[in-house]
C-alpha cells in the first residue's frame, strides 16, 4: 500500500515501505515548461531534506528540484538522459526523478496530501 | 513595483493565455500556452509575432542629424540612404557600447533609432547631452512595436493587408500616417519590424493574427531564437565595458569610419585596435546535453579561468545546448576546447562560428 505526499515546493513523493519515488507535479512542469535536460544525482548520495537533489533545465532557465526528506539515493530514471520530455508528458508516472530510502519516517508527517497540495495551487 | 510599465496591448496578450515576467522594467509576455520551445520551432517554420513595445523609438530631425549621428556612432550617416537601416552603437568615450540599436534614414534630415528598452532612458540623457551644438530635435515617439518574424512573414502580411513586399533586408517604408515598417528583426530569419500608432495597434494584430500561420511569440523564445542567430543582448553579451572588436561586431564599423575617428570614443576605439585584443566574443558548444548558461566560467586544460560565458542555453532548432562566451584571443579560433565549471561539474566545450543557425534575411 503507497501513499503520495506533496511539497511546497511542488513535488510528489510516493512513500511504499521505506523507499520513495519522487517527481515534480503537474503544475510544476507546467511552469517550467518544456524541459531539455535533467541532472540527476549520484546512486548512493545521502541527501538531508531541503538538499538540492536534481537539476531541470527548460529552454530559459535551470531550475533545482530539492529532497523532500533525507534518505539515501537508491535508483535514477535514467530514461531521462534521452527523454527529458518524460517529466512534461507524464511527470507523474514515467517522469519520475529519483527514488530514495528514507532515513527518519517521522519527516513525512510534515508534507501535504493531495487534497491539500491541490487546495494550495488552486 | 509600482513603476512596472505595461505593454498597450496588454490585455490581448492575456487573453492568449501569456505567462508574464519583468524585463527591463517592463511587464512583458515570456511564453504563451504553446510553450517556448514551439514558439521558437514555429518562428523558423513559419512566422512568429512578438510584442517588442518595450523598445524605444526616437524620432531624430533637423540640418545636421547626419552629423550628429555621426558623432553619437561609429557611423557615416551620410552614406545612408533613404529608406534604409544600418546596425549600429552609442559608444562612450572608452569605446564601451552604451547600446547597440538600428539607425534608420526616412529621409535627407530625418532618421528614426530603435533602441533597447533597458537603456532608453539612459540613451536618452547621452543623445540630449551630445546634442548639444547641434541643429536637431530628439524625439521620443509612442508606437506599438510588433515584430512578425518567419518565412511566411511576407504573405501573412500581405494578408492582412500590409504589403511590405518591395522591401529588402536593412529597408523601409512609411505605409500609412506615423507607420514605420522595416524588414529586419532579432530571430535571423527574414521578416518584418512594424511600428504604428497605439490606436491602430490591436485591429491590425488581430488581422495578422487571423492568419493560422501567425502565432504570438514571448521573450523567452525571443531569447533562444537570437541566440541561435549570433546576435547579441545588450546587458548580457555587450556592455559599456565591452568594445565593438571585442565583441566581433567590428563588421559594423566601417573600415573609412574608423579611420576618419569622428565618433565618440574613437581615439580610445583605435588604441584598443592598435593594441590587439586580450579576448573576443565566440560561439560555443557543449559536449552532451547540458546547457552551460550566463556566468558559468571557462577554464583551459590546466584550470586555470580564460572566458566566462555571457548567454546559454537550449537551441531548439540546432537541437542541442549552445553558448555565448568571451574567451582569451588564444582560445578564439573554432574548434578550441575549453572547460565549462557548471555547478562545480567540469562540461568540455568547443567554440563554434556563429550563427548557430544560418540567417535567412531577404537580401536585394
Amino acid at each position: 500500500m503507497s501513499k503520495t505526499y506533496f511539497t511546497e515546493d511542488h513535488e510528489w513523493m510516493r512513500v511504499e515501505g521505506g523507499t520513495a519515488t519522487i517527481g515534480i507535479t503537474e503544475y510544476a512542469q507546467e511552469q517550467l515548461g518544456d524541459l531539455v535536460f535533467v541532472e540527476l544525482p549520484q546512486s548512493g548520495t545521502a541527501l538531508k531534506k531541503g538538499d538540492m537533489a536534481v537539476v531541470v533545465e527548460s529552454v530559459k532557465a535551470a531550475s533545482d528540484v530539492y529532497a523532500p526528506v533525507d534518505g539515501k539515493v537508491i535508483e535514477v530514471n535514467d530514461a531521462l538522459t534521452g527523454e527529458p520530455s518524460l517529466v512534461n508528458s507524464s511527470p507523474l508516472s514515467e517522469g519520475w526523478l529519483w527514488k530514495m530510502a528514507l532515513s527518519d519516517e517521522s519527516q513525512l508527517d510534515g508534507l501535504m496530501d493531495e487534497d491539500a497540495y491541490k487546495a494550495s495551487v488552486a | 513595483m509600482s513603476d512596472l510599465k505595461h505593454l498597450p496591448l496588454q490585455s490581448m496578450h492575456e487573453e492568449a493565455g501569456a505567462r508574464f515576467g519583468t524585463f527591463a522594467g517592463w511587464r512583458m509576455p515570456l511564453a504563451y500556452p504553446a510553450g517556448v520551445l514551439k514558439e521558437h520551432l514555429h518562428t523558423r517554420e513559419k512566422a512568429g509575432v512578438f510584442d517588442i513595445s518595450h523598445m524605444r523609438l526616437f524620432g531624430i530631425e533637423g540640418s545636421q542629424t547626419a552629423a550628429f549621428l555621426n558623432r553619437v556612432c561609429p557611423l557615416d550617416a551620410e552614406l545612408l540612404e533613404t529608406g534604409t537601416s544600418k546596425y549600429t552603437m552609442l559608444l562612450n568615450d572608452e569605446a564601451g557600447i552604451i547600446d547597440d540599436l538600428i539607425v534608420t534614414r526616412l529621409d535627407a534630415e530625418r532618421f528614426i533609432i530603435v533602441a533597447n528598452a533597458g537603456n532608453a532612458a539612459k540613451d536618452e540623457v547621452h543623445l540630449r547631452a551630445a546634442a548639444d551644438g547641434f541643429d536637431i530635435r530628439i524625439q521620443s515617439l509612442d508606437r506599438v512595436l510588433i515584430a512578425v518574424q518567419g518565412p511566411e512573414a511576407e504573405s501573412i502580411l500581405i494578408n492582412a493587408g500590409l504589403d511590405l513586399s518591395d522591401l529588402t533586408f536593412m529597408t523601409v517604408s512609411e505605409p500609412h500616417g506615423h507607420w514605420f515598417a522595416s524588414r529586419s528583426g532579432y530571430t535571423g530569419e527574414d521578416g518584418f519590424e512594424i511600428a504604428l500608432p497605439i490606436d491602430e495597434a490591436q485591429g491590425f494584430v488581430e488581422r495578422v493574427l487571423a492568419d493560422d500561420r501567425a502565432m504570438w511569440v514571448g521573450l523567452g523564445a525571443r531569447d533562444s531564437l537570437r541566440l541561435e542567430a549570433g546576435l547579441c543582448l545588450h546587458g548580457q553579451d555587450i556592455d559599456e565595458t565591452t568594445d565593438p572588436a571585442t565583441a566581433a561586431l567590428l563588421w559594423a564599423i566601417p573600415k573609412a569610419v574608423r579611420e576618419k575617428g569622428a565618433f565618440i570614443g574613437a581615439p580610445a576605439f583605435k588604441r584598443i585596435l592598435s593594441e590587439g585584443l586580450a579576448e573576443k566574443r565566440v560561439g560555443l558548444v557543449p559536449e552532451g546535453r547540458q546547457p552551460v548558461r550566463a556566468g558559468a566560467i571557462l577554464l583551459n586544460e590546466g584550470g586555470e579561468p580564460v572566458g566566462r560565458v555571457t548567454s546559454g542555453g537550449f537551441g531548439p532548432s540546432v537541437g542541442h545546448p549552445i553558448s555565448m562566451a568571451y574567451v582569451a584571443r588564444a582560445f578564439s579560433q573554432p574548434g578550441s576546447s575549453l572547460i565549462a565549471d557548471v555547478r562545480g561539474k567540469p562540461v568540455s566545450m568547443r567554440v563554434h562560428p556563429l550563427p548557430f543557425t544560418p540567417h535567412r534575411y531577404r537580401k536585394g
